[in-house]
């Protein structure tokens, strides 16, 4: 017993140094010399101003622009510390809904948003990540199918033609690596970049 | 169900086959004291450490001793890691200024990571300083998984020697590990991450004015140096409360493939380490063929409840194809999240890409049941070798008794004391499991921290046992764990799921390394066909079965039948 407390403190400590500070503070090094922009968080500037990280789901609520999906992302109450508030894509504070699959607080919200898109442009089919909350609650994307049915709503809150707006959809689709691997999708805040330029770029 | 979803599942499995042999080969040779690529440029820095440690690297040690060394170290880690939590704000690299940690949340916290758990009660983003991120949680990162190889190694010694006194030495076992294989792997793995999108920073947390006007602050962090360990040394626990499905941990497909490669590969390659080690590698793969069918089961039924749609939104008109995309993430869809969810329960790594407290009930089932079969499929890294060999053990005791001879595995007569301590460091689990979950449920603290109501509410209580015992870390993460009762009843759990089983399993390795090893007859049972593998995953599945499906009935399969039936649950009311 008693001679292996010596060997317990000096590897503890040893190890704390090596794999505690030499290793993530050498790479925080090396990863801000090669890549320093994803080191940094993917930020997107526009002048001097951070408008967001590509990597990092905004929320969108207006009609010119598309939206992300559904987030479940909450905020310290700031009248009252012990409670929390809905603060949709905190990215200070990730997470899910956590709801099961036979919750009613589930179905009731999925209906509520699926009226609303059915509003929005009916006749066609809602697709699901639309009116399901992310895991991360910062999900910077939505499917191909998403982005497209928002295509009418944008156009019209922006005077654009349907066409000129699904063309631009069409080109931010990001598919499969290497046709295989993940699933296509669509960065909303490039997209909506992109469609800003594109009003003041005409 | 997609032809696409099915052959990226495939493309996992190839790839996983193809890591096994050379990773066990590497392994073998750090194991063995051999020289490796890397001898030239850690060696010194080796023998730096046994010379201030006092330790002689020459000396191995007796299983008692070995299991000493293993438990000195893990409090003497202990103590360190409570200590930075509690004394987070007079100390460095705090930009948040996040307050000190509570007591029961830092003893939580410190159970949980020292023992390979990594259970998170506390959002990281507002608990955290990037000082505990790195010189606490990072580090147990490393140690806690390279503790578990070395015991792995220790089990491994006792079926290889004969005659033999000693199984190896801790400290030897354990720095090695480290230096030649978690820490090249991690800097490498690291800067991978990096490039494709993971920050490695020390900044305070990015204000941003979002498109719209908004405010948005990002949080940031060192966030790929510890993302790199967290999987390959089947952590799991989140620099952010999103884990892997956070996009700075996890930003895309490539990086979604390699962290699910990372969490199976040392445990894949152990079972090529044992086939090597006790001198016929058809034993590793007969071991490595056990755990591989019981993973393409998990895969299956994972991936075929998350591709359906919840029934209760049949009136809705989605596109089935659409699956469960609650608590999902786009860019990884439907088969890269079940994939996943069977992965990190399989092992003992317990990160995740979806949240499990969303998964169908059936597909929530399957990481419940991996963990409670003792997380033996691939496994935690070190402790799914061992694990798998206590049922091997229970297995061989099982067909000894069906043809009246006393059961031998690698020529190593399997006695009385072998298969009882197999048999206690199987029992425990359901020990931990079942009674912390019964009094969760019957306690009005305990029932009052369910986010959901009705069956699913009892299985975010199960999770929560389930996953602490079998150190694995995952959630139903709706449980508002951060209260003392849950911490202090989990970091328990953690406790007697990891040093309760070390123990009788050290004394195995101990107990069989003193034997000598009987010739194989025509009479003994060759444990490297098909007829060994199938009778391993049946005494697993008998075992578990008979344990835990009373309380699975409760939980996830009643759900899926009041699902079925249209039936929904109120929650808070």
């Amino acid at each position: 017993m008693i001679q292996q407390i010596r060997p317990a403190i000096v590897t503890i400590v040893l190890m704390t140094v090596l794999t505690g500070l030499v290793y993530p503070l050498g790479m925080t090094g090396i990863a801000q010399v090669l890549f320093p922009s994803q080191a940094n968080g993917s930020l997107i500037r526009q002048g001097t101003t951070v408008v967001g990280s590509a990597l990092i789901g905004q929320n969108f609520t207006a009609a010119k622009y598309f939206h992300g999906r559904p987030s479940a992302t909450s905020d310290t109450d700031p009248k009252d510390p012990t409670k929390t508030v809905d603060a949709p894509y905190n990215a200070a504070n990730s997470g899910g809904s956590n709801l099961g699959p036979t919750s009613q607080a589930l179905v009731d919200r999925v209906k509520a948003d699926a009226a609303a898109l059915a509003a929005e442009n009916p006749g066609r089919s809602i697709p699901v990540d639309l009116v399901t909350t992310s895991a991360s609650g910062i999900d910077p994307d939505i499917s191909p199918a998403a982005a497209l049915f928002q295509v009418p709503r944008v156009a019209k809150a922006r005077g654009l033609a349907e066409d000129r707006v699904r063309q631009l959809v069409e080109a931010h689709i990001i598919g499969r690596l290497a046709g295989l691997i993940g699933e296509p999708h669509v960065n909303v805040l490039q997209l909506n970049l992109d469609l800003d330029a594109l009003r003041t770029g005409s | 169900m997609t032809i696409n979803g099915w052959m990226q599942i495939a493309f996992f499995c190839v790839l996983l086959v193809l890591l096994t042999k050379p990773v066990g080969g590497y392994m073998t040779r750090v194991f063995e004291g051999e020289r490796t690529l890397l001898t030239p440029v850690l060696r010194p820095l080796e023998r730096g450490f046994y010379r201030l440690g006092g330790v002689d690297e020459t000396r191995e040690q007796h299983w008692i001793a070995y299991a000493v060394a293993m438990l000195t170290f893990s409090f003497a880690g202990f103590v360190v890691l409570y200590a930075l939590q509690r004394l987070q704000t007079v100390l460095p690299f705090n930009p948040q200024q996040v307050p000190p940690v509570s007591p029961d949340l830092a003893f939580n916290t410190s159970v949980s990571f020292i023992t390979n758990t990594n259970w998170q009660s506390y959002v990281p983003e507002t608990t955290m300083s990037y000082l505990v991120e790195m010189a606490g949680l990072t580090v147990h990162n490393f140690l806690s998984a390279a503790t578990g190889i070395a015991l792995a190694i220790a089990l491994i010694r006792g079926f290889s020697r004969r005659s033999s006194h000693s199984i190896g030495n801790f400290w030897v076992d354990m720095t090695r590990c480290t230096l030649y294989i978690l820490l090249p792997v991690s800097i490498v793995v690291g800067l991978v991450f990096v490039w494709q999108g993971v920050p490695q920073n020390l900044a305070a947390y990015t204000d941003v004015t979002t498109l719209e006007g908004a405010r948005q602050v990002i949080a940031q962090g060192p966030v790929a140096s510890q993302e790199a360990i967290k999987m390959f040394g089947t952590n799991g626990g989140g620099f952010f409360n999103a884990n892997s499905a956070h996009p700075f941990e996890n930003p895309n497909a490539l990086t979604n493939l390699i962290q699910m490669l990372l969490i199976f590969s040392l445990g894949a390659g152990l079972t090529n380490v044992f086939g090597r080690m006790v001198g016929n590698q058809r034993q590793g793969w007969a071991i490595f063929a056990a755990m591989f069918a019981l993973f393409l089961i998990g895969t299956v039924v994972t991936y075929a409840a998350e591709a359906q749609p919840n029934p209760a939104f049949a009136s809705l008109h989605f596109d089935p194809a659409g699956g469960n995309m609650e608590g999902k993430e786009v860019r990884f869809g439907i088969a890269n999240s079940a994939l996943f969810t069977t992965v990190t329960t399989d092992a003992s790594c317990g990160a995740v890409n979806t949240m499990h407290d969303s998964l169908m009930p059936l597909g929530g089932m399957v990481p419940m049941v991996n963990i409670m079969l003792g997380e033996i499929v691939f496994g935690g890294v070190g402790s799914g070798l061992y694990g798998m060999l206590l049922f091997v053990i229970v297995a061989m005791f099982v067909a000894g008794l069906m043809v009246g001879r006393t059961p031998e595995y690698l020529g190593k007569k399997l006695e009385a004391k072998e298969v009882k301590m197999a048999m206690l460091g199987i029992l425990i689990l359901p020990l931990s499991i079942l009674g912390f979950t019964a009094l969760a449920v019957v306690l009005p603290v305990g029932t009052g921290a369910l986010n959901n109501a009705g069956p699913h509410g009892f299985s975010e209580a199960l999770y929560a046992y389930v996953s602490a015992t079998g150190n694995n870390g995952s959630a139903f993460a709706g449980l508002s764990a951060n209260a003392p009762f849950w911490n202090d009843t989990l970091g328990m759990a953690m406790f007697v799921g990891r040093f309760l089983t070390i123990v009788p399993m050290l004394a195995i390795a101990g107990s069989l390394a003193r034997k000598k090893i009987v010739p194989a007859s025509a009479g003994t049972f060759p444990t490297d066909g098909a007829l060994f593998v199938g009778l391993v995953i049946g005494v697993i599945l008998i075992t578990g079965g008979l344990t835990f499906l009373p309380s699975l009935a409760l939980g996830p399969i009643v759900e899926h039948l009041a699902m079925q039936a249209g039936t929904l649950f109120n929650t808070g009311s």
